[in-house]
């Protein structure tokens, strides 16, 4: 009897059964379940929602493996074991160490973000009877891009936990959720944990141990340094659009998150409507403030200064706008759900992204915060797109009825 | 007015199996059978009993709620059989058919020297009224209202379609008759669409107003053709009829005989010799395709993809279709099939699915869902292939939670399910769209009326 067989068997030895919706999500992954349609359209499109979620993590692959390399490159650079490298095939960042340091490092991030947050989604699956869905597949991989590098494995659990519970299943699962599940866990580490999260030692590996010691490296980001009105040293604006920099996990290559980008708007997975505002909200918000800057409103003594006389398209290659404006925003679950409606709130991100950016002192990336504020507001602007549609058909009524 | 209706959102759904345009007489079935589930909301009331004798045209029930609304045995024979299911709803009547068939006479007229209530009153006698449908609700008409329009799509888009042009090739009178009788019925215009570039005997015939349209399905689906020309208000009513039901209509008013003959496209990639055949409403499935299909796990539906009603073998043509479909079950499963690049499916993402390639190529797809059933979760795609302008995620989710009242504002008495075929078709979730849509309809005909 073949594989198929067997399983075919088991699942109707157990349908009904508790346990049922556990099996079927293990099996759904290795066969395309056997259900046809009952009346109602008879042939359906190839698409499902394993392949929409597969696309997307394959948009992200990229991004976790050039992060794998860059956490032990930065983790050696640091340490002073390797010299600097340029350019995106730079001699000293596809390396076999770094490989190996990176990977020891972020692997068991992404086995635990998976991990912890499937083991939730399947509990949650078999108290409620109903089948276990795909949404924690884009999550359990957006995670570990978004943490610091030296975040202990606990904090993650207990992170994922709290953002697939409150985050997601107590609106009643993938689907409907108001807040991105990804940047609840975010946001909870960053409130819960506040010292690890915007401190300047965690985004470099290892940087926390060797603190105090006389191997001290420093493990800071490009944004926590102009925040401070200061500039890192060997880095030019070339290192931080290939991704040569410290920074989240998966977020710092900008070369790669826009190639991932394409891929996304060309299997029109993700929406290139809140990508493409989401960029012209932050050069919009970056341009307002070089023009605050060159009016002379905010004198270089100002506390603002540095991120604010940023050129404006540069805040698009430092930090995380692009990696939020790409896979964050666009989740189509907690983004506006109407064309028009994309419009705004992908410009609303990215505009509010550079303003907290610039205004937040305690931690300069407000691109989370920036998401989740307008996740909030999505239905609204919703509401008030699809009244424009209701309105129409008012007015034609009466100038009917007129 | 007329108007050249231009559809750029929707999706040519392109299968194997296209019916080639030659007709043949299918052999004449044994026996035949009406389901008043064809119509819908409809709660017969029967005026025959098994061991009657019938004539065809004559009437087998009528409206529990409005005795005027006949409907008629599409044979003549004897009433062999009452199947009935729970609550003894009526599920099936069937008809044992004469070997020689007898009519019965409702007398010639011309519509054209007759008052709009004599023709509804003749239309009604004659049984033709279920063939003209109402929005709101997409149900048959209420002959107590009169309708703002009469809306007639000369064009099938949908896939698989009978060709219209062909079908109603040579029955220009019948067509001419019904349509003028049409014209009776409203104060308004009688709206008749027809495929652009194509040369239907439905455009130009005097009385009425003639459109084009061109573009993907649902280009010749009646609810786009309204949402385009006089969209339905609250408040307002337009009837539909379509255009293969004009010809039994006009029949009737020229010959005085009710003669459901319509002429079917067998289709699908199951059927052997995709073609043409004429046979009657109600004909058994076994007689009209006997030999033609591979039955071999096939999916018999009465009608098209989209919308069309599973039969099994021995199941019958429904009263209003002129479409056979068999296409492959498809209760199988596929290894990895979720992630592997799919070629031999349609897809309208590119996501590893490559029906982006070749555009034209037509493809064999079998009844398999593809998927689970999930939340809503994609936003964006259907509006790609809805040409309404309404919000299809919106109103669907509306329906979901009945707020009549937002149902009501979104454009509910815009639509039908049929309009919904096509997301139901691409919606990732696979949903169902169109039983969703009816259950909307139904909650509002039932508490707004």
């Amino acid at each position: 009897m073949s594989l198929k067989n067997k399983l075919h068997n088991i699942k109707e030895k157990y349908k009904g059964k508790k346990m049922a919706p556990a099996f079927n999500a293990l099996h759904t992954f290795l066969y395309l379940p056997n259900e046809t349609t009952h009346n109602g359209t008879h042939v359906k499109a190839a698409d499902d929602l394993k392949r929409t979620m597969n696309t997307v993590i394959m948009a992200l692959v990229p991004c976790l493996i050039f992060g794998i390399f860059n956490a032990g490159y930065q983790h050696y650079l640091a340490t002073g074991a390797i010299e600097a490298s340029h350019g995106f095939l730079g001699g000293t960042f596809w390396t076999f160490d770094n490989l190996i340091h990176g990977a020891w490092k972020v692997l068991p991030l992404v086995i635990v973000s998976y991990g912890v947050g499937l083991a939730v989604e399947f509990l949650f699956a078999v108290i409620k009877g109903h089948e276990v869905e795909e949404g924690y597949l884009v999550t359990g991989m957006l995670v570990p891009l978004i943490v610091p590098i030296d975040i202990p494995l606990w904090m993650l659990a207990v992170a994922v936990i709290f953002g697939v519970v409150i985050g997601k299943e107590v609106f009643g699962g993938t689907g409907m959720n108001i807040l991105n599940p990804a940047l609840t866990i975010r946001a909870f580490l960053f409130f819960a944990y506040p010292t690890w999260m915007s401190g300047d030692k965690v985004w470099v590996s290892e940087a926390v141990e060797r603190a105090g010691t006389a191997d001290a490296i420093s493990g800071e980001t490009i944004l926590g340094a102009y925040a401070q009105n200061n500039t890192l040293p060997g880095i030019d604006q070339w290192d931080m659009f290939w991704g040569l920099i410290p920074g989240s996990i998966g977020e710092t290559s900008k070369f790669l998150i826009i190639i991932g980008a394409l891929f996304l708007i060309f299997t029109k997975i993700g929406s290139w409507r809140i990508m493409l505002s989401t960029v012209i909200g932050a050069l919009v918000m970056g341009l307002i403030f070089n023009g605050v800057v060159s009016a002379e409103i905010i004198g270089e003594s100002s506390k603002f200064y540095g991120l604010m006389n940023v050129p404006f398209w540069q805040h698009l290659i430092i930090g995380s706008v692009l990696f939020g404006a790409v896979y964050m925003a666009t989740d189509p679950v907690t983004a506006a759900q109407t064309n028009k409606g994309k419009w705004i709130y992908g410009f609303l991100i990215g505009f509010i992204s550079i303003m907290i950016r610039v205004f937040n002192p305690a931690y300069p990336e407000g691109v989370f915060l920036a998401i989740l504020l307008m996740n909030v507001f999505a239905p609204t602007i919703d509401h008030y797109v699809v009244q424009g549609n209701v309105k129409k058909r008012m007015k034609r009524l009466k100038v009917k009825t007129a | 007015m007329s108007k050249d209706i231009r559809i750029k959102k929707g999706l040519d759904i392109k299968l194997v199996g296209e019916a080639e345009k030659t007709t043949v007489a299918a052999k004449a079935s044994s026996y035949y059978a009406v389901k008043p589930e064809d119509f819908h909301s409809i709660i017969p009331k029967m005026l025959v009993k098994v061991g009657h004798k019938v004539k065809a045209g004559q009437a087998l029930f009528h409206s529990k709620l409005d005795e005027t609304l006949l409907f008629p045995s599409p044979v003549s024979g004897e009433i062999s059989e009452i199947v009935r299911g729970a609550k003894r709803k009526i599920l099936e009547i069937r008809i044992l058919a004469d070997a020689t068939q007898a009519h019965e006479d409702f007398g010639k007229k011309d519509a054209a020297k007759m008052s709009g209530d004599e023709v509804k009153t003749h239309l009604l006698a004659a049984g033709c009224w279920p063939f003209i449908k109402q929005r709101p609700y997409d149900v048959i008409a209420n002959p107590s209202k009169s309708p703002k329009a009469i809306f007639v799509s000369g064009h099938d888009s949908s896939p698989l379609a009978a060709d219209l042009d062909y079908v109603l090739t040579g029955k220009e009178a019948e067509l001419t008759a019904a349509l003028t009788a049409l014209t009776k019925l409203t104060e308004g215009s009688v709206h008749v669409v027809t495929k652009k570039g194509g040369n239907s005997p439905l455009a130009n015939v005097a009385g009425t107003t003639s459109h084009t349209v061109s573009g993907p399905h649902p280009a010749g689906n009646v609810g786009t053709h309204i949402n385009k020309i006089d969209p339905v208000n609250k408040g307002e009513v337009v009837w539909t009829v379509a255009a293969k039901d004009l010809i039994i209509i006009g029949e009737v008013l020229l010959t005085g005989k009710f003669n459901a003959t319509r002429t079917i496209a067998v289709t699908g990639s199951q059927i052997t010799k995709p073609q043409y055949i004429t046979a009657i409403a109600g004909a058994s499935m076994k007689d009209v395709l006997a030999g033609n299909v591979n039955l071999d796990n096939t999916r018999i539906i009465s009608g098209n993809v989209l919308s069309g009603r599973q039969e099994s073998e021995d199941g019958v043509l429904g009263y209003y279709d002129n479409q056979i479909t068999a296409i492959p079950e498809g209760d199988d499963y596929e290894f990895f099939g979720w992630n592997k690049p799919i070629f031999n499916k349609i897809s309208v993402s590119r996501a590893f699915t490559f029906s982006w390639l070749n555009p034209n190529k037509k493809y064999d797809l079998n009844t398999n869902t593809n998927g689970e059933h999930r939340a809503f979760v994609t936003t964006g795609t259907y509006e790609e292939v809805f040409p309404l302008d309404i919000y299809p995620m919106q109103t669907l989710k509306a329906c979901m939670y009945a707020d009549l009242d937002e149902m009501e504002a979104l454009g509910m008495y815009e639509v039908a399910p049929e309009d919904f075929a096509l997301t139901e078709f691409v919606c990732v979730s696979k949903q169902p769209h169109q039983k969703i849509i009816r259950e909307g309809l139904d909650l509002m005909l039932k508490e707004i009326g």
